[in-house]
């Protein structure tokens, strides 16, 4: 299980370069998901950064976002800029701050067409002025997502792709691909593509199932209480909101 | 020779006819290009340029790297050129025209480096020359050699004082190219080219051409476009846009590639023109002293510029939460970067719909994509009696069969019934 040491390390770090013997050492360190387990199976241990990631969701509303929502929220909090290109629906900023994420850090970009999706998420890429770029790409083909990585290549942000389950079986040049569903109420993660060898086994994740924060249900009083969210503890609320 | 004899000897000669408007084009764009090595650049038409270097070669790293850069520069462009450095212009003129690119590098070199050219690099009239050959003189050593009182009797000042700004002992005083405003290169292929990637050597010489253009004015561009012409029809355009603005020669030409290589020619193109109109300012990076590990931060409110520039003002906002019950109200679009306020709200959904949708009840169950299981709930969220916008609902977290989570509400109003709120995603 190792392979020859004459083989030069820019080699193996280099971004294009997939190693089938075993988990590929990267050069940069990932941006841990919260999750211990998955952090375990991702090269770099956490999200990649300065390539793209590619998540299929079966279907939406099983978690894919607060799968993001610990890495989203360091970034946040480290000063980065998020931006969440072409999401299905508005962004409800409630959530985005239970879960820890500044919305301050945050940008949204609204597209009118696919192209301009591809075009708004190379742009924020290569810009290199983003900790995190999400975007929701339907139908973006192989030459279009080898643009991305391209501009991905060029930054240090995660890159982070949504797309159709149906779209998995394409070719990508994307370095980590997920596919994401659920079992026994869990979010769980297959990894379809990773740098180093193949998952046999899908990821489950013991944190997603609805573990929800014990609070007294009834009637809202008609001011919001006021400030202590921050004290809040952010990464049990991930799990859930 | 005449072309009839020149096809004589070699039946499949290729002619063309010189196009002296196109080698004037070139000149020009040579001179804009040579500006990245200094501001004082000079034409010398119809095919000539000096370029006064002394003030750049401590920049360049001397006279023979800067020497090398301006070869290797003129080689990736496509043109042939002779050098020659010399102590004044019309000497360095000379020496490349007739000495095969000899370099002079002080005042005492020069008198004799002049010797032995030809005298006919002196402008004048006719008579002039024909005087020259009549009284034996073929170099400028021989013009040199004579008593100059005479020499001004029979053939006027004009002759000495030419002579003597070619030695550097009168002021030859030039005007200088000014860089235009905007970038225009074509090239003419040598034969037509069907094949698109075949375009980018041709392509390579004209970014080449616009990376030195780019750099004698201190700009970058962040748009070009190549004009693909047909021997019919119109041309076919390529716009290439940038993220940032750069003068990266090499990076432009990988984007020009991955351009051709989707592109599919419609007819074989017989020429390339290379424009870029918006020159925008770009200092070029500073490097640091220390290698950094974390690449800097790109300039973020360029992003957002550039991001609203294509998509409009309201496409790139950010949101804030607002203190206010109602669900639908509870947020606002604001500008990127705006302070936020701290509020705890419940369970909230990351996506929440443009407007509650109704779903099914069947048997006492809501139905969304099958019956649904609530998880948590009811929130009872009763707001807005004031201003008629009042809402009266119970809220739950609910799980779809498919295992999504959704946000649901049954209202408790006027208009009975389960809705779809917002998606746990």
């Amino acid at each position: 299980m190792s392979f020859p040491a004459r083989l030069p390390q820019e080699l193996l770090e280099h971004p294009q370069v997939w190693l089938g013997s075993d988990l590929a050492r990267t050069r940069r360190a990932g941006v841990p998901s919260g999750f211990p387990e998955l952090d375990r199976e991702l090269p770099g241990g956490g999200w990649p950064a300065g390539v793209l990631t590619e998540l299929f969701p079966a279907h939406e509303g099983i978690g894919e976002l607060r799968l993001l929502g610990p890495a989203l929220a360091a970034l946040s909090s480290q000063g980065l800029r998020l931006a969440w290109i072409a999401p299905p629906y508005l962004p409800y900023a409630p959530a985005i701050t239970a879960a820890g994420i500044d919305p301050a850090r945050l940008v949204i970009v609204k597209t009118r067409s696919e192209k301009d999706t591809l075009w708004a998420a190379e742009q924020a890429l290569a810009s290199n002025a983003c900790g995190a770029v999400l975007a929701w790409l339907p139908g973006a083909k192989y030459a279009e997502l080898r643009r991305l990585q391209l501009a991905a290549e060029a930054g240090e942000a995660l890159a982070l792709l949504f797309r159709p389950p149906d779209t998995a079986r394409a070719s990508s040049p994307a370095a980590l691909r997920l596919a994401l569903s659920t079992a026994q109420g869990r979010l769980a993660v297959h990894i379809l593509k990773r740098r180093g060898a193949p998952l046999g086994h899908s990821v489950l994740l013991p944190a997603m199932p609805l573990a929800h924060r014990k609070r007294s249900s009834g009637h809202a009083m008609d001011r919001p209480s006021l400030p202590p969210a921050a004290a809040r503890n952010a990464a049990a609320r991930v799990a859930f909101a | 020779m005449l072309l009839s004899a020149a096809l004589a000897m070699a039946p499949q000669l290729q002619t063309r006819r010189r196009d002296a408007a196109a080698e004037t084009e070139n000149l020009l764009g040579l001179a804009a290009w040579a500006s990245q090595f200094t501001p004082s650049v000079a034409l010398e038409f119809p095919d000539g340029l000096v370029i006064e270097v002394s003030g750049s070669l401590k920049l360049f790293g001397g006279l023979e790297n800067l020497i090398d850069r301006v070869k290797t520069g003129l080689a990736d462009m496509g043109f042939g050129a002779t050098l020659a450095v010399a102590p004044s212009a019309k000497a360095a003129s000379w020496l490349a025209r007739e000495a095969h690119g000899r370099f002079v590098k002080n005042s005492q070199e020069l008198k004799e480096a002049l010797q032995s050219l030809p005298i006919h690099l002196l402008h004048g009239r006719q008579d002039i020359q024909e005087g020259w050959a009549a009284i034996g003189v073929s170099t400028l050593g021989e013009l040199l050699a004579l008593p100059r009182e005479g020499v001004a009797r029979r053939f006027g000042q004009e002759v000495l004082d030419e002579v003597d700004r070619a030695l550097g002992r009168l002021a030859d005083p030039r005007s200088f190219f000014s860089v235009p405003a905007r970038f225009h290169a074509a090239i003419e292929l040598p034969a037509e080219i069907a094949q698109a990637e075949a375009l980018a050597f041709a392509g390579r010489r004209l970014l080449a051409q616009l990376a030195g253009f780019l750099a004698a004015r201190s700009a970058g561009v962040q748009r070009f476009v190549f004009r693909l012409f047909h021997r019919e029809g119109p041309s076919t355009d390529l716009d290439v846009g940038l993220v940032a603005p750069s003068r990266d020669a090499g990076h432009f030409t990988l984007l020009l590639r991955e351009r051709l290589v989707s592109l599919v020619l419609r007819e074989a193109v017989r020429s390339i023109v290379l424009e870029a109109g918006n020159v925008l300012p770009f200092a070029g990076t500073a490097r640091s002293l220390i290698p950094e590990d974390r690449t800097a931060p790109g300039d973020w409110p360029r992003l957002i510029e550039r991001l609203r520039a294509r998509l409009g003002n309201q496409a790139v906002h950010s949101v804030a939460v607002a203190p206010e019950h109602r669900p639908e109200l509870a947020q606002r679009s604001v500008e990127p970067g705006t302070g936020q306020l701290q509020l705890d709200f419940g369970e909230r959904p990351f996506w929440l719909l443009g407007a509650p949708r109704p779903i099914k009840e069947v048997a006492s169950v809501p139905h969304y994509q099958g019956p649904l299981t609530l998880l948590a709930g009811p929130e009872r969220i009763e707001s807005g009696w004031w201003d008629g916008e009042d809402v009266a609902r119970d809220y739950f977290v609910a799980r779809t069969p498919d295992d999504a989570l959704v946000w649901v509400y049954r209202e408790r109003g006027q208009a009975e019934g389960w809705f779809l709120h917002g998606v746990f995603s």
